[in-house]
């Protein structure tokens, strides 16, 4: 981040919620790696703030909401998919609401830049009932990030703050203001009704969230957090995020309602908007969650037609929607796509396992490419830690021939993830040919810019803690088979020993491990004392 | 009238290209106007096709330069011309590794700094800006090396029309 007192900032939507997070006064920020969601964090830290990756999104969220319980500013982010972990808390934390000020940054990914779905997130503040702002640009993201906190403390419940890649990743001007006044001093108020979620106590804190957010919806009718651009035709239309700046662009003449406040709605606000227009368009990427509600409402407005559904909106594609163009859509030439890097020991393991014909349940992260040629050695990807249970339901169910070839991969920092409870199964349920599974562990989360993890003995900012090794948690849960292995070009070991472990017919688990090569300069800062690489060099098994 | 001139910088991951438009739009910033950068990260940067869209002017709405309005089209890597020719609009400028002499450069990592100076002779923003963006965008060592490669992209042939 660059001259944090300047007077205007180009900044990254993501660099912008941090900045407003440090001005905020956020005592501790907690996530997990996701693209686009990842630079906030690294960002707060560089500012000075306290930040850390959890194990996952779900751990994150509930370190968070405790930072909050007692009293402190908290923001908590993720990517779309990682609000999935994160459910859980979710759902509950918007009964038990906070005594601090908690803000979730939800990053989600239309398009799926670097993503398995496009889900849209607004869903889950309508689900859970929780409020949620949608920014357009840096600006607003700094702006919001205020706001949210505001709402947050004010209504004493978590804030949704949903951005999407367009907003994380596109830089735009921003003009920081003076830091909002720190929160009172954290400190513990027994409140056992508000925040112990047994039945009885649950049922009063449900009234209770719905009252609140009766109460905002009042407030939101007012708000300044939505505006209207007046134009000079007939023509209104209904945005809210980065559909705005696309819907100004495209259509400069139109009078445009722009919904920074997307949870709950302010109906009538939007009510009367639709009445003095002559014909009023609501513009949103993905879901038609805007369009849903509007109409839910009894106001009769244009959505979009189904095609546009797919994918992030541009300026183009808002001028076809708006013009009811439904003619295909030309592609775009095809790029050259990413590939494992040329020296990457990744590429030594999917030769072997395209060469022993395994059936190859994947995970997420860099090895993930594995699927493209010329490996084509993976057969299925759906979210973190999928590769174990997946696996071995295949093992389950597929005739012995069959069920011998399957092998679970996955990363280390996706093992670290949701992998754990995976490998419980594999040992609680085990399947009657065995079960192989390879940890791919490159030292670090590669794929989305080489963050820290629980086993690389590392926090985020690179210094020492408490390191996790794999082998030992492996062993612990009672995996017969472990070996430690470094995949090297010209060698066939890891080879010989995935035909061996495919062979017993038993539990097994390959750690494959040998550092990023694109981080080996930065280990060696970071590890000046440990020598020129801590992989382990020898296979090992026991 | 509002004008906005627009950008877009492509190549393979690692060859700069994300560099390029930091420098460019922190150029546009520093010359006062309202600027809009928009990239892509993620799996790209495993080598694969990278390009990013700056936006200046008074005021700018969408990050992204919307389809076949790009003004000048700066590829870093003569195979990803065609994948983004497309986006130029007609009578917009492209320029590639053509521009400068290969030789001339002080390092071949230079390039992406010396064809931001062939862009740089036909966009309004004074040299010394330039120079500034370049001097805090590295490590100081690198300054004299990058402001070398700026100059001789900027005084160079600094321009290709498409079909030529």
């Amino acid at each position: 981040m660059k001259q944090p007192d300047a007077e205007r900032l180009l900044l990254s939507g993501d660099e912008a919620i941090a900045l407003g997070a440090w001005h905020c006064g956020v005592s501790l920020g907690a996530g997990y790696p996701g693209t686009p969601s990842t630079e906030i964090l690294e960002s707060f830290s560089e500012l000075g703030g306290r930040a850390q990756w959890s194990p996952n999104e779900k751990v994150a969220l509930e370190v968070t909401l405790g930072a909050a319980f007692g009293g402190a500013r908290a923001l908590a982010t993720m990517k779309h998919v990682g609000l999935n972990v994160a459910s859980d808390p979710l759902f509950t934390a918007a009964y038990t609401g906070v005594s601090g000020g908690l803000v979730i940054v939800s990053a989600d990914d239309p398009g799926m830049a670097s993503s398995q779905n496009e889900q849209d997130n607004r869903r889950y503040a309508q689900a859970s009932g929780i409020p949620m702002l949608e920014p357009a640009d840096s600006q607003e993201a700094y702006d919001f990030t205020f706001a949210a906190f505001e709402i947050s403390e004010r209504w004493k419940i978590p804030v949704l703050l949903r951005v999407t890649t367009r907003v994380c990743h596109s830089y735009t001007v921003v003009r920081p203001r003076e830091a909002k006044a720190a929160p009172p001093s954290p400190a513990f108020h027994r409140d056992i009704k508000g925040r112990v979620m047994i039945p009885a106590y649950a049922r009063l804190a449900h009234r209770k969230l719905r009252l609140k957010l009766a109460e905002m919806q009042e407030w939101n009718e007012t708000s300044p957090l939505n505006s209207v651009v007046q134009g000079a035709g007939g023509l209104g239309l209904i945005t809210s995020g980065i559909s705005f700046m696309h819907a100004r662009e495209a259509a400069p003449d139109a009078t445009i309602l722009k919904l920074g406040f997307t949870h709950p709605l302010p109906m009538r606000k939007i009510g009367q908007f639709v009445q003095g227009v002559r014909r009023c368009v609501v513009l949103e990427e993905g879901d038609p969650y805007l369009v849903e509600a509007l109409r839910g409402a009894g106001l009769e407005v244009e959505g979009k037609a189904e095609m546009y559904r797919f994918g992030e909106l541009d300026v183009a594609r808002v001028r076809r929607i708006l013009s009811h163009d439904l003619s295909p859509e030309a592609p775009s030439p095809a790029g050259k796509p990413p590939q494992l890097c040329e020296a990457c020991q990744y590429r030594i393991v999917f030769d072997s396992l395209r060469q022993q014909d395994c059936i190859v349940a994947g995970d997420i992260g860099c090895y993930t490419l594995g699927v493209l040629e010329p490996f084509e050695a993976i057969d299925s990807c759906v979210c973190m830690g999928a590769s174990l249970g997946v696996g071995l339901g295949l093992r389950h169910v597929l005739p012995p021939a069959q069920a011998r070839r399957v092998v679970s991969v996955i990363g280390d920092s996706t093992f670290v993830h949701s992998g754990i409870s995976g490998l419980v199964e594999m040992v609680y349920n085990p399947p009657v040919t065995g079960h192989v599974l390879i940890i791919l562990d490159n030292s670090t989360t590669a794929m989305t810019g080489h963050q820290e993890h629980p086993a690389t003995g590392r926090k985020l900012d690179h210094e020492p803690t408490h390191k996790l090794v794999l082998e030992e948690l492996v062993r612990a849960l009672g995996v017969p088979r472990v070996h430690v292995v470094e995949p090297r070009a010209g060698s066939d070991e890891f080879d010989r020993l995935l035909s061996e472990c495919l062979r017993s017919g038993q539990l097994a688990v390959i750690i494959a491990r040998r550092p990023c090569i694109l981080i080996a300069k930065q280990l060696k800062q970071y590890e000046p004392a440990r020598g020129e690489c801590p992989a382990v060099l020898s296979s090992q098994a026991q | 009238m509002n004008k906005v001139t627009n950008i877009v910088l492509a190549g393979l991951g690692g060859q700069g290209v994300l560099k390029g438009t930091d420098i460019l739009a922190d150029v546009a910033l520093r010359a006062g106007f309202d600027v809009k950068k928009s990239e892509i990260k993620g799996m790209s940067q495993r080598g694969g096709s990278v390009t990013g869209d700056v936006r200046f002017g008074e005021r700018v709405f969408s990050p992204m330069v919307p389809a076949g309005e790009t003004d000048f089209l700066l590829v870093l890597e003569p195979t990803q011309v065609a994948p983004n020719q497309h986006r130029l609009r007609p009578g917009g400028v492209l320029i590639t590794p053509a521009a400068v002499c290969p030789d001339a450069l002080p390092h071949k990592r230079t390039l992406n700094v010396a064809l931001l100076g062939a862009l740089s002779a036909q966009l309004p923003l004074p040299e010394e800006l330039w120079l500034a963006s370049l001097r805090a965008a590295f490590d100081e060592t690198f300054f004299e090396g990058n402001k070398k490669a700026f100059l001789i992209g900027r005084h160079g042939k600094h321009q290709e029309n498409p079909g030529e």
